[in-house]
């Protein structure tokens, strides 16, 4: 229904949805960054901002995921032109990334219950949390659909028949990347 | 071809057509739970000071009379029309998604039954009552719904109940654009669009849009309510009013994701049945599309008692009768359809009709809500209660119901009793008027809503015991109408192809259609193809072998993670999360790697 | 044009039939007694009058075309007219302009409306609980419950919020309505024209006995007023000890009573009403039974049966304990 077809726009539909659907999450993440910044400055009690943000070790991780977005886009080209050696590689690089990405994240969140800094403490622990916690849940459903990706290549079963897949599912990879991005902004470096 | 009978044809359904009839009959029993509901409520407030239903079971009636007539009846209602006609309107043969529209209708039905379980259920969590279903009201204003005023499970079966069904909701707006952008048959150029299929692509955008808000209020609840966090609570310096701010930036887009629809149905019912055209078809469609975006810019006029200021109030009092623009102009477009043209009262006409002359009186309240002065009376009282019910019932519901009409032929072959649909019209018409109007003045009166009694010193007993008495008017036309479904099944008249001389591509084809819908599709080339090139669209049997896909069960099982996952915090159980967690996966997965024919 | 006239007449006087007997609907929003009320009441007249109009002439419009082209048999298809620009463009400016017509006086209301209170105002802090109203009146160093006394003629400036969850105090007659949120302060200025009681009753959906949130605005002329606030700044009223009301007092000292209610120079309870006046008052139990010993007596021995959720407990006090401690609350006038 989806590939083949005489379609109106001249477009996979599913590259269409996927639009619409990078669409609503903008919503989503925008309510949930809006809240963040409502509530900035308004906590009673700290820890506060300036008490547990690491910027060195946050930028550290922006980098890395930065740089799996690269590897994404090195794996849609390796699929592209039916590289499956590459594709292989790279698709475990992006997903390596993500993993490093959330190691990163589980390491700085201990560290801030360590201080003190927990969901229920104060505004920023829940605005916080609730926003990183659900960006960190969008990279780990992509570390998940990565690995199943890598998983079809090896056996066998990913070609260049499958780029569109491929193709959203980098575009999945880097919206979720912008997002951080913009959440590393806002939290992290304008406090 | 795969089995089309049976019980686990249905199950396994991808077919638009089923699943437009699945959401048409789950959707209207729920809509006459909805409708039990209010009778109960009206029963009680017929008489002041009655005391046949406690203050704790009205708290419950009128949050799930609200909550199961927005999300469970009138939105499914209008996707099942969606999900029938829309494909068939634009030349196409199924939605762009099949499986992922099945996984809406699963959800909807799982998350439906999820928050009505809540009525029976209040043993197992040691209520000391049978019910704990949800009585925080269908906008469930924080702080009221903290742990600490609702102590219950009860805003716990609402807030998972909600975020379950924003699935479904999400699932489908995401299927019907893509369906509507893509997949219309070569010729139908946007401006071609039937109207119907034109507000069900901005309705679409708007709960794809309005939707992810309403989840992320609900998720701030469902922390505050179980994980201690402080969004909504001042000990903390969070603040009561962020939750209508999320509410109502979603609450406001509802709203016309509830009558979009239905304005959409009467564009197509009013030419029909005057034979002429759509007056102003382009300004009819351009409105719409911009109400979809004003929409965004009026969410505070529901906040005008909260003391947001001067210059707030102002602000969205002015976006607020701005909107009223695009709305009235449509009014007047379809006037100017009925001028000139040989109207035909059918069934489909008349609520078409009623449609029109109960939205003007709900859209003249609507702009003396506007005024935040005159709203500081008005606001909270029945005068508001008498609005929202002139909008929805006598805006969407009565569209709703020209829709069926209208459409039923198509659907079942056999054409409504239109004898049977003039007492069903009729009767509504007064009933509603007779439920409804006397609201605006028991309201004015200084009756406040969401009360379950009231003295009998306000003086406006009278006055309930009529609107009471229309609510019962109201049921017993319904009464007729489901009369009408039942015995239209065995003597309704056959319909053809196109039993009301329509305009439109789905009265090109068979009633009910093939399961491929077109033998071949159509090349159009305006907006009226069966009025203007009737000859070219006939149809002359299925064209080589026609794709149809085969049904899946993945759906149906992914969709039942979603209750398994929310079961799991109001039970407080974890090992539910793995369970619904996997149910989940196990169900996206095989789904994902299913042979799929393309 | 004749229907249409005597539609309109009709109209008329239905609502003024209704506006007038205000007496008979003590709630009435249609019969304000401040300026504050007329404001509101000046203005929704105006745009009841345009939606009357537009009512007429849009429904007149409608009922006029489905009668004129009703389809006949045999007759002509119609002629296919797709639209007309100057129609419209007519029909969009009509409606702009008529919004405009009631958005000017809208906006002037708003903010006349929501000014600061003028010098010299009355202020009363007005604090929203599960279920029922708080008063405090700090020049006066008074605290009541859900009657409101105010002196006629002068600017009250009520300075609102609540203590548990959002409510709304609304009094139709003289102050409109604003919700009272926790955490947030919110103003009613008004000045009542007349004396009289004017009932209200809370309009935020607030749990359990959110119907039976009472209030009632009590404008008195300006010397009863002034005696009103002498009374209640005396200290609580001590009966003999062998009186019936002394026992009451002894009993009242050594129950769960002391723990929520303030009787000046002997309890020190915050959560429940102030009693150190309560006979002064009419009502009891937020506005929603009269003040006199049956009433009394049931509240305090079941108030949750009264009123549903109420926080006040059953008090298991005996007949006779219980029917002291009502003569002592009926002492303390």
């Amino acid at each position: 229904m989806s590939t083949g077809h005489h379609t109106s726009l001249g477009l996979d539909s599913r590259k269409i949805a996927f639009w619409a659907f990078i669409g609503s999450e903008c919503l989503l993440f925008g309510s949930l960054i809006s809240t963040y910044l409502v509530y900035k400055g308004k906590s009673l009690v700290g820890p506060y901002p300036h008490d547990v943000l690491n910027i060195p070790f946050t930028s550290f991780s922006t980098f890395d995921l930065l740089m799996s977005s690269l590897w994404m886009v090195l794996a849609l080209a390796a699929v592209q032109r039916n590289d499956m050696k590459w594709a292989k590689v790279w698709l475990l690089g992006t997903a390596l990334g993500g993993l490093i990405f959330l190691g990163g994240q589980v390491w700085e969140f201990s560290h801030f219950v360590r201080e003190g800094l927990t969901l229920h403490t104060n505004l920023f622990g829940a605005t916080f949390f609730v926003l990183t916690g659900t960006h960190g849940l969008h990279v780990a459903v992509g570390v998940l659909w990565l690995l199943t990706l890598l998983v079809r290549a090896l056996q066998g079963k990913l070609t260049s028949a499958n780029a569109m897949t491929v193709e959203i599912t980098g575009l999945y990879w880097h919206f979720v990347d912008v997002i951080w991005i913009v959440i590393f902004t806002l939290v992290y470096l304008i406090q | 071809m795969s089995e089309r009978t049976g019980w686990k044809s249905w199950l396994t359904t991808v077919d638009h057509k089923r699943i437009g009839l699945l959401y048409f009959w789950t959707a209207f029993g729920f809509f006459l739970v909805g409708g039990l509901e209010a009778l109960l409520i009206r029963t009680q407030l017929a008489r002041p000071e009655n005391h046949l239903i406690s203050a704790q079971t009205y708290n419950q009636l009128f949050t799930m009379h609200g909550t199961t007539m927005v999300f469970l009846a009138l939105m499914p209602l209008s996707v099942a029309l969606f999900n029938y006609i829309v494909p068939l309107q634009i030349g196409a043969r199924d939605v762009a998604f099949p499986r992922l529209n099945a996984f809406s209708y699963w959800v909807f039905l799982l998350g439906g039954l999820f928050m009505n379980l809540s009525w029976f259920v209040g043993p197992l969590f040691h209520a000391g009552t049978l019910s704990v279903a949800p009585n925080g009201g269908w906008f469930g204003y924080a702080n009221l719904t903290e742990r600490q005023y609702s102590p219950g499970p009860n805003i716990d079966f609402w807030l998972l109940g909600l975020q379950i069904l924003g699935v479904a909701s999400l699932a489908g707006g995401f299927n019907f654009i893509v369906t509507i952008l893509n997949l219309r048959a070569p010729g139908m150029k946007m401006m071609r669009l039937p109207v119907f299929s034109w507000m069900t692509l901005v309705t679409s955008f708007l709960i794809i849009t309005a939707f992810p808000v309403i989840t992320v209020a609900l998720a701030f609840l469902m922390f505050d309510r179980f994980f201690g966090t402080h969004f909504y609570l001042t000990s903390a310096g969070g603040d009561p009013v962020l939750w209508q701010h999320l509410f109502w930036i979603f609450g406001h887009p509802e709203v016309y994701i509830l009558i979009l629809p239905a304005m959409g149905v009467v564009s197509e019912v009013l030419p029909t049945f005057s034979r002429k055209p759509l007056f102003g078809y382009t300004v009819v469609v351009y409105s719409g599309v911009l109400i979809g975006f004003l929409g965004w810019g009026v969410w505070s006029h529901h906040m005008f008692s909260v003391g947001l200021g001067p210059i707030a109030d102002s602000v969205f009092s002015a976006t607020t009768m701005l909107i009223a623009v695009p709305t009235g102009v449509k009014i007047f477009n379809w006037i100017g359809t009925l001028w000139g043209g040989q109207i035909r009262f059918t069934t489909a006409m008349l609520f078409s009709l009623g449609f029109i002359a109960m939205f003007i009186i709900g859209g003249l309240s609507g702009v003396s809500h506007a005024s935040p002065p005159a709203d500081l009376q008005q606001t909270d009282t029945y005068y508001v209660v008498a609005h929202i019910h002139y909008v929805l019932f006598g805006g969407t519901v009565l569209g709703l119901f020209s829709g069926m009409y209208y459409w039923w032929p198509k659907m079942t072959g056999r054409k409504l009793s239109e004898p049977l649909g003039q007492v069903h019209f009729w009767l509504t018409l007064v009933g509603m008027n007779l439920a409804f109007f006397p609201m605006h003045l028991i309201g004015l009166l200084g009756m406040p809503r969401r009360i379950y009694t009231y003295p009998a010193e306000l003086g406006v007993g009278n006055l309930n015991l009529v609107s009471t008495v229309g609510a019962f008017l109201i049921a017993v036309a319904l009464l007729v109408f489901i009369f009408n479904l039942w015995r239209t099944r065995t003597r309704g008249e056959i319909a053809g192809n196109d039993p009301w001389g329509g305009a439109t591509l789905e009265w090109s084809i068979p009633s009910p259609p093939p399961v491929h819908n077109f033998d071949a599709i159509p090349t159009v080339h305006g907006r009226m193809p069966l009025w203007s090139e009737p000859e070219k669209m006939k149809q002359h049997g299925p064209v080589g072998h026609m794709h149809v896909p085969p049904g899946s069960i993945w759906p149906f099982v992914a969709a039942c993670g979603l209750p398994l996952l929310a079961s799991s915090l109001l039970t407080h159980r974890l090992w539910l999360v793995f369970v619904g967690g996997a149910v989940l996966l196990v169900g996206i997965y095989r789904w994902a790697f299913e042979p799929f024919e393309v | 044009m004749h229907r249409t006239a005597r539609v309109t007449f009709w109209l008329t006087i239905l609502c003024v039939a209704v506006a007038g007997c205000g007496g008979h609907y003590p709630q009435s929003t249609l019969a304000p007694r401040s300026d504050l009320g007329l404001s509101i009441d000046h203005l929704f007249t105006g745009i009841f009058g345009w939606a009357v109009g537009v009512f007429i002439v849009v429904e007149g419009l409608l009922l006029f075309t489905v009668i004129k082209f009703r389809g006949r048999p045999g007759a002509q298809p119609p002629k296919s007219i797709h639209g007309h620009t100057a129609l419209e463009i007519a029909w969009t400016l009509a409606p702009v302009l008529i919004l405009v017509v009631v958005a000017v006086p809208t906006v002037r209301t708003i903010f006349q409306t929501q000014a600061p209170a003028p010098a010299g105002a009355l202020e009363v802090d007005v604090i929203g609980h599960q279920w029922w109203w708080e008063y405090r009146y700090p020049a006066q160093a008074i605290v009541t419950a859900n009657e409101l006394h105010v002196p006629v003629g002068r600017p009250i400036e009520l300075v609102m919020t609540s203590a548990d969850v959002i409510h709304s105090f609304w009094a139709p007659a003289v102050a409109a309505k604003r919700d009272v949120i926790p955490g947030h302060t919110n103003y009613i200025v008004f000045t009542p024209d007349s004396v009289g009681t004017y009932t209200g009753q809370c309009a935020e959906f607030c749990g359990d006995s959110h119907a039976n949130m009472r209030l009632s605005v009590i404008v008195e002329s300006d010397s009863a007023f002034r005696a009103w606030v002498v009374d209640q700044q005396a200290p609580a009223a001590l009966p003999d000890p062998k009186s019936l009301a002394g026992q009451g007092k002894a009993v009242f000292s050594r129950s769960a009573c002391i723990g929520c209610h303030m009787i000046s120079g002997v309890s020190a309870g915050v959560i429940g009403p102030n009693l150190s006046h309560v006979a002064s008052r009419t009502t009891i139990a937020g506005g929603e039974f009269p003040n006199d010993s049956l009433d009394l007596a049931l509240w305090i021995a079941n108030a949750p049966d009264r009123k549903p959720g109420s926080m006040m407990m059953r008090m298991n006090l005996t007949p006779a304990d219980l029917q002291a401690v009502v003569a002592y609350l009926r002492s303390l006038k």
